[in-house]
């Protein structure tokens, strides 16, 4: 019965985000321009930005007409459909909005154009995950499409990565985030403590994995390498036998009835949980807030064997130059320079240069979002609404924390095609 | 039709004269015949033939190649996934139709021939109908808190403690799937068998009672070959519906199971545009081999 009536919440945060890009043009194009117009309101620029739909916010848009007088135009693809646009249509953008593993596939197309760091004023302030790819001085570097390993190109021309950080910066990170399982406190009536858990014959016919082949891979290689059935050289760029290996135990797991669905979309994540058809599955961290919205327990479950991440960033089109190309520099600065990702960091998420954005968070959102404090008072949701009462604690920590123990990131793999035709029979099978 | 093109023809190599009736004569149908030729043209024949064309198409993620390449159809055609797909939404549809064609007969039987006044026939016709102001979707998602473990079916059999613990099996199974198929497409089926027993001249079936016949016979020999041509309708409806089907299939089965056209969508989603339109071309030529084969079995020209 949950179902029916809390449809609605389940999918307005979501809706937020996908229709917040669509109503971007024309909030934006029409509104007044407010604030501290600098000399971009005279001239009437405006960056035409694509991307996967996270960051595409009317609030961010709105901002930035606000304050730099720049008009954003922002298109929302899935994150297929974006890989192809930004190589078939390089003249439709000015700013890619993409995830790193998509311009691992992109950039050496030649249809972007590097940034220079010397003009990113903020350059120094973004976090070392996205330049070193070490969060901290003595981290593990990640498997997958780790961002620092896209992150840089030898020379302004060049379409060949570069391995250490160099002057060109392929992309400005956005907005990224560590994935894990969620599960239902209330329902799973024992600790959870790694991804092996999922497959616990305690949860047969009440586990679901997601049904999106580039991201089920990776989780359920880290199930697969918390079993200890298979120690993968790279989760992120199986071979054709490991891939052989996951998917023939994936379909094992379902026919024996271990799964009671795979989901698709945000919301049928969020009402697979919420009505306790499933008391333990992938999930992404606003699905967790849905349900929790809801009064139902619902808890982002830290894992030892750490965290899947993803991360997206901003690229700057071939074509772009003059006047243009200074606006997009003066929209990057500005993204990197607080406002945005204070307003990311309060949904969960967390942006590229967190020092700059403590400045526009309040004392007790920096210590419950990014230091894993309790919450002294309510913590709010961007639009006002209760997100979490006070004295709750963030699942899994500090960013340090949780961005500390990334085992993996999202990534395209050679064998992607084989990959894909596998996880097809997997959910035919 | 023929006439009208032959006829002249003929003539006006004879006659030069009775030239100018030959073109208004022919060109009339030809005109006629326009405006539906332009749409189906545009609409339907051009979007098939491009489907067809790049069904040959090489691609990667990013682009599509015109060639010519055989490789989408031996990768379609030589995979067990597509057999057993394929298989899969044959039986859906097999199971499918025979429920609606008996419940679709039932239903329009009962309108038909028990409800005396046509007023009340259309008011009870039009109840049937209600449900297609929802949307499709809406329609099917009900589904899903009736039949959920802690639904609507399952928490009312425990609490009259009919069942221990929640049937597993209703939600996210095939049950599931065709249990909604059949709510959604029955009214496809209950239309066109309702409009042909409403022409069944009711002399016909007094004829039999007064030849001795009894009910059932009059039902068998008399009713059912009559409503033949609307059961072929239906059938095509259903059908062509369940074969193409792919949001039903993915949201009641909870993702688990496998139809062809969830198999043409998750390649479209990853833009394997030439895979999906080498497995729509197969499924276009297989639906129309079906329906050929049911319009062999039953002429619904003449029988109308």
């Amino acid at each position: 019965m949950t179902n029916t009536t809390n449809k609605k919440t389940g999918i307005s945060r979501r809706s937020l985000l996908k229709t917040g890009a669509a109503a971007v043009g024309f909030a934006a194009g029409s509104g007044a321009i407010t604030g501290f117009p600098t000399i971009w309101a005279q001239s009437n620029i405006t960056l035409r930005q694509f991307g996967t739909g996270v960051s595409n916010l009317n609030a961010i848009a709105d901002k930035c007409k606000a304050d730099l007088g720049i008009t954003l135009e922002m298109t929302a693809t899935d994150s297929d459909a974006a890989a192809q646009r930004a190589v078939t249509q390089p003249d439709s953008y000015d700013i890619a909005d993409i995830e790193y593993w998509i311009a691992k596939k992109v950039y050496p197309t030649g249809v972007m154009q590097p940034m220079d760091v010397k003009k990113l004023k903020y350059y120094d302030k973004i976090v070392p995950l996205f330049i070193t790819g070490k969060l901290t001085p003595d981290s593990v570097i990640a498997q997958g499409t780790a961002p620092h390993t896209v992150g840089f190109v030898e020379a302004q021309d060049s379409k060949t990565f570069a391995k250490e950080p160099t002057q060109w910066m392929t992309m400005v990170p956005t907005i990224y985030n560590a994935d894990t399982l969620g599960i239902r406190p209330d329902l799973v009536g024992r600790d959870i403590t790694t991804w092996a858990d999922i497959m616990d014959p305690a949860f047969k016919g009440k586990a679901a994995i997601l049904n999106i082949p580039s991201i089920g891979i990776m989780d359920a290689a880290m199930i697969m390498e918390a079993m200890g059935n298979i120690k993968y050289a790279d989760k992120g760029n199986m071979t054709k036998e490991e891939i052989d290996k996951t998917i023939d135990f994936l379909i094992k797991a379902k026919q024996d009835g271990q799964f009671r669905a795979f989901w698709k979309s945000f919301d049928e994540s969020v009402n697979l949980m919420a009505s306790g058809e499933v008391v333990i599955q992938s999930m992404w961290s606003p699905a967790v807030a849905a349900v929790r919205s809801k009064g139902i327990a619902c808890k982002y479950q830290p894992l030892k064997e750490g965290y899947r991440s993803w991360g997206g960033g901003l690229g700057l089109a071939a074509h772009l130059k003059g006047a243009e190309l200074d606006a997009a520099y003066e929209y990057i600065n500005w993204y990197l320079s607080g406002w945005v990702g204070a307003y990311l960091n309060r949904q969960g998420y967390y942006s590229a240069a967190m020092d700059t954005a403590k400045q526009f968070m309040s004392e007790d959102e920096w210590g419950y979002w990014v230091d894993g404090k309790p919450a002294k008072g309510d913590i709010l949701a961007p639009d006002g609404k209760v997100m979490e009462k006070a004295g709750a604690v963030r699942d899994g920590g500090s960013f340090v924390e949780r961005m500390g123990k990334v085992a993996c990131w999202n990534s395209v793999m050679d064998e992607d095609r084989y990959m894909v035709k596998r996880w097809n029979e997997f959910i035919a099978a | 039709m023929t006439v009208a093109l032959n006829q002249p023809a003929t003539v006006a190599a004879t006659k030069p004269a009775r030239r100018r009736r030959f073109s208004v004569a022919a060109l009339a149908p030809y005109l006629q015949a326009t405006p539906l030729a332009l749409i189906l043209g545009a609409f339907l024949l051009l979007p098939i033939l491009m489907i067809v064309v790049v069904s040959f198409w090489d691609y990667d993620f990013a682009a599509m190649y015109p060639d010519f390449l055989t490789t989408n159809y031996a990768d379609t055609l030589g995979s067990w996934v597509t057999w057993k797909t394929y298989l899969n939404t044959l039986k859906y549809a097999g199971v499918v139709w025979a429920l609606t064609l008996i419940i679709g007969f039932w239903v329009a039987y009962f309108l038909a021939f028990h409800i005396r006044t046509t007023a009340m026939q259309m008011v009870l016709f039009l109840v049937c109908t209600v449900p297609f102001l929802t949307s499709n979707i809406i329609r099917m998602i009900s589904w899903i808190p009736v039949l959920g473990r802690n639904g609507l079916v399952n928490s009312t059999l425990v609490q009259l403690r009919l069942i221990p613990k929640p049937i597993e099996w209703l939600l996210y199974s095939e049950f599931a799937v065709v249990l909604a198929m059949v709510h959604l497409y029955t009214l496809f089926m209950v239309t066109p068998i309702f409009n042909t027993l409403m022409r069944i001249d009711k002399s016909l079936i007094e004829a039999a009672r007064d030849a001795g016949a009894s009910g059932w016979q009059v039902l068998w020999n008399v009713i059912l070959p009559l409503a033949k041509p609307g059961m072929a309708i239906g059938t095509i409806f259903v059908v062509t519906l369940v074969m193409a089907d792919f949001s039903t299939v993915q949201v009641m089965s909870g993702g688990q199971s496998a139809s062809v056209a969830l198999m043409m969508k998750n390649q479209m989603s990853l833009l394997q545009y030439p895979a999906a339109a080498a497995n729509a071309v197969v499924l276009l030529v297989l639906v129309l081999l079906m329906v050929a084969g049911i319009l062999r079995i039953v002429d619904i020209r003449k029988e109308l």
